[in-house]
C-alpha cells in the first residue's frame, strides 16, 4: 500500500485533509477515500501543513465547502484545485 | 475483542461503583477555601476543591451551584465528603442531598467560630474518614457500572478524521454493555445542530435538543461581539487546520460514533433513564465542562486532543488521546492513549477502539491518567449571570 498523504472523509467532499507533516508544492500526493476505501491522485500547489485542507476541485466564490459529506462554510476567495484551503479563502456560514 | 465484563471499582452504599476512592474537602463558597485547604493540608488522604463562588447567586444560577457542589460530593468516586460553608443553611442542604446516597459527609460553618478552630474540628473529621476510607478495597464491578463522560478539547482536523471517531467506535461497543454514556458541548455543535438533533432517540429527545441548543444560540446572538469568530474557532484549532465552527462541529460530533441520545440533561444532572447516552447542555470551556460530567455522576473521561489539551479533574478520571503525530511526541506526558497510526493506515478504527476500551478498563482498575500523576484537578464551577 502506497503511502497516505491526504485522508478524504466522503465521497462528496470537496477538500481533503493533509496527515503527513507537510507537503510541499508540485508535489504528487495519495489520496485515501476513508468512506469508500478508494484512492485518488493530486497534485499540490502550496506548501500544506499536516492536519490542513486542500482543494480537491476548483472551487469559485460563494461555493459550499463539503467536508464529512457536509457544509462547513463557504468560499470567499477563488480556489484552485490543489491549493490549501483555510481561514483565508473559507468562511463560517454562521456569523 | 472480547470485552470485559468487569473492572475493579469500589462499591458504593447506594449500589453505584467508583473507579476512585476520594475523600473530598468541599467549601460552599469561595470564602471557605482557606479553610478546606488548610484542612486538606493537614489530613492526608483528602483533596480540597477550591472555587470561585457560592455567594449572592440566585435563581437559575444558584440552582446549579446547588446541583454541581451536590452532585460533585454523589458522585461514586468519592467515598466520603465534608462540607465547608461559611453559613449552615446552604451547607446543610448540601449535605442533606449528598447523605441520600449513603456515604459519610459532615458539614461545618465557620460563621461564629473562625477559621482556626473551625480548621480543628474539621481535621479530626477528616483524618477519621481518610483513615476509613483507607480500608476500601476494589472489587469486581460490572462493566455497566462505567459512566463515562466524553468531551474533546484543543481540537484539530485530526480530532475528526481519528481520534473522536474513536471514542465514537468505543461509544458502539459499550452502549450494548449497558453503560451510561454523556456528551455535552452545545456551543460546538453549532454548525452541526440539525444533524444532531435527528440522533435524538425519540421525539421528546429530538425536541429537548433544539430548545436547548436555541437557547444557547439566542443567548450567543444577543452578546455576542466581533471576537467570537476569534474564540471559535480557537487560535490552536485554526493552527491545526480547523477552518469554521461548522468543520469543528461535524469532528466533534464523531465523538458518538452511531450512537442514538436518549434524553437532554440539564448542566450537572444526573441521568435518571437508564443506560444509554446523554446530552447534557454544557460550555464547550473543558474544566466546566468536565465538571458538570462528574456532578451528573459520570466515572471515568475520554477526551480526545489534537493539539494537546492539558486538562484533568479532581475527582473524574481524564484519559487523553490524540491522534496527531507531532502531539503524541511533543507532549508524550500528556498523552494516554497514541492513534495517530490510524492516520497512517497502520492501525484502523476498530483496532483504536478496542485499545481505548483496554485503557480506559486498565485506568478504571486504578491506574493513574497522565494528567492525575501530573497533578491536574482542574475544578471549575458553570456561571450562568452575574451574581447580586
Amino acid at each position: 500500500m502506497a503511502n497516505t498523504d491526504i485522508i478524504i472523509h466522503d465521497e462528496k467532499d470537496n477538500v481533503g485533509v493533509v496527515v503527513i507533516e507537510k507537503i510541499t508544492p508540485s508535489q504528487d500526493c495519495n489520496c485515501w477515500v476513508m468512506e469508500n476505501d478508494k484512492s485518488v491522485q493530486i497534485q499540490s500547489k502550496d506548501e500544506i501543513p499536516l492536519g490542513h485542507k486542500i482543494a480537491m476541485i476548483d472551487l469559485k466564490e460563494g461555493d459550499t465547502i463539503l467536508k464529512y459529506g457536509h457544509d462547513i462554510g463557504k468560499v470567499v476567495k477563488s480556489i484552485k484545485k490543489g491549493e490549501h484551503v483555510h481561514v483565508h479563502n473559507v468562511k463560517t456560514k454562521k456569523w | 475483542m472480547e470485552i470485559p465484563k468487569t473492572f475493579l471499582g469500589y462499591k458504593r452504599e447506594d449500589g453505584r461503583s467508583g473507579t476512585r476512592n476520594h475523600v473530598i474537602i468541599l467549601p460552599v463558597d469561595d470564602i471557605s477555601n482557606a479553610c478546606a485547604e488548610a484542612v486538606a493540608n493537614n489530613i492526608k488522604g483528602t483533596i480540597a476543591l477550591p472555587h470561585s463562588y457560592g455567594r449572592l447567586q440566585f435563581g437559575a444560577d444558584l440552582e446549579l451551584h446547588f446541583r454541581t457542589m451536590i452532585g460533585t460530593g454523589r458522585n461514586p468516586n468519592v467515598a466520603a465528603v465534608i462540607v465547608i460553608g461559611i453559613e449552615p443553611k446552604w451547607t446543610k442542604r448540601i449535605v442533606d442531598a449528598i447523605a441520600v446516597t449513603g456515604k459519610p459527609v459532615e458539614g461545618f460553618s465557620i460563621e461564629g467560630v473562625g477559621d482556626i478552630d473551625t480548621i480543628a474540628k474539621v481535621s479530626k473529621k477528616a483524618q477519621e474518614f481518610s483513615i476509613w476510607a483507607s480500608e476500601k478495597q476494589r472489587e469486581e464491578r460490572p462493566i455497566s457500572d462505567l459512566w463515562i463522560s466524553v468531551k474533546c478539547g484543543e481540537s484539530d482536523t485530526t480530532s475528526g478524521l481519528a481520534s473522536n471517531p474513536t471514542v465514537g467506535n468505543l461509544m458502539d461497543k459499550l452502549e450494548p454493555l449497558g453503560v451510561h454514556l454523556c456528551f455535552g458541548e452545545t456551543s460546538e455543535l453549532t454548525g452541526a445542530e440539525t444533524v444532531c438533533e435527528k440522533r435524538g432517540k425519540t421525539p421528546e429527545a429530538q425536541e429537548k435538543f433544539k430548545k436547548t441548543w436555541n437557547a444557547y444560540n439566542d443567548f450567543i446572538l444577543k452578546e455576542a461581539t466581533d471576537d467570537l469568530s476569534e474564540s471559535q474557532p480557537t487560535a490552536g484549532n485554526i493552527a491545526g487546520g480547523l477552518t469554521t465552527i461548522e468543520e469543528k462541529a461535524f469532528g466533534n460530533f464523531q465523538k458518538i460514533g452511531s450512537r442514538q441520545f436518549i434524553d437532554v440533561l440539564e448542566p450537572a444532572e444526573e441521568p435518571t433513564k437508564g443506560p444509554g447516552l446523554y446530552f447534557m447542555d454544557t460550555s464547550s470551556a473543558a474544566a466546566e465542562c468536565v465538571t458538570l460530567q462528574a456532578a451528573g455522576g459520570f466515572n471515568i473521561h475520554l477526551f480526545p486532543t489534537g493539539q494537546g489539551n492539558i486538562i484533568g479533574n479532581p475527582i473524574e478520571p481524564v484519559i487523553k488521546l490524540t491522534a496527531n503525530p507531532l502531539t503524541a511526541k511533543t507532549m508524550s506526558e500528556h498523552i494516554d492513549v497514541d492513534v495517530s497510526k490510524i492516520l497512517s493506515r497502520e492501525m484502523n478504527l476498530d483496532q483504536a477502539g478496542d485499545e481505548l476500551i483496554k485503557a480506559t478498563i486498565r485506568v478504571a482498575n486504578g491506574r493513574l491518567t497522565c494528567a492525575e500523576a501530573l497533578g491536574h484537578k482542574e475544578f471549575v464551577m458553570t456561571k450562568l449571570y452575574r451574581s447580586a
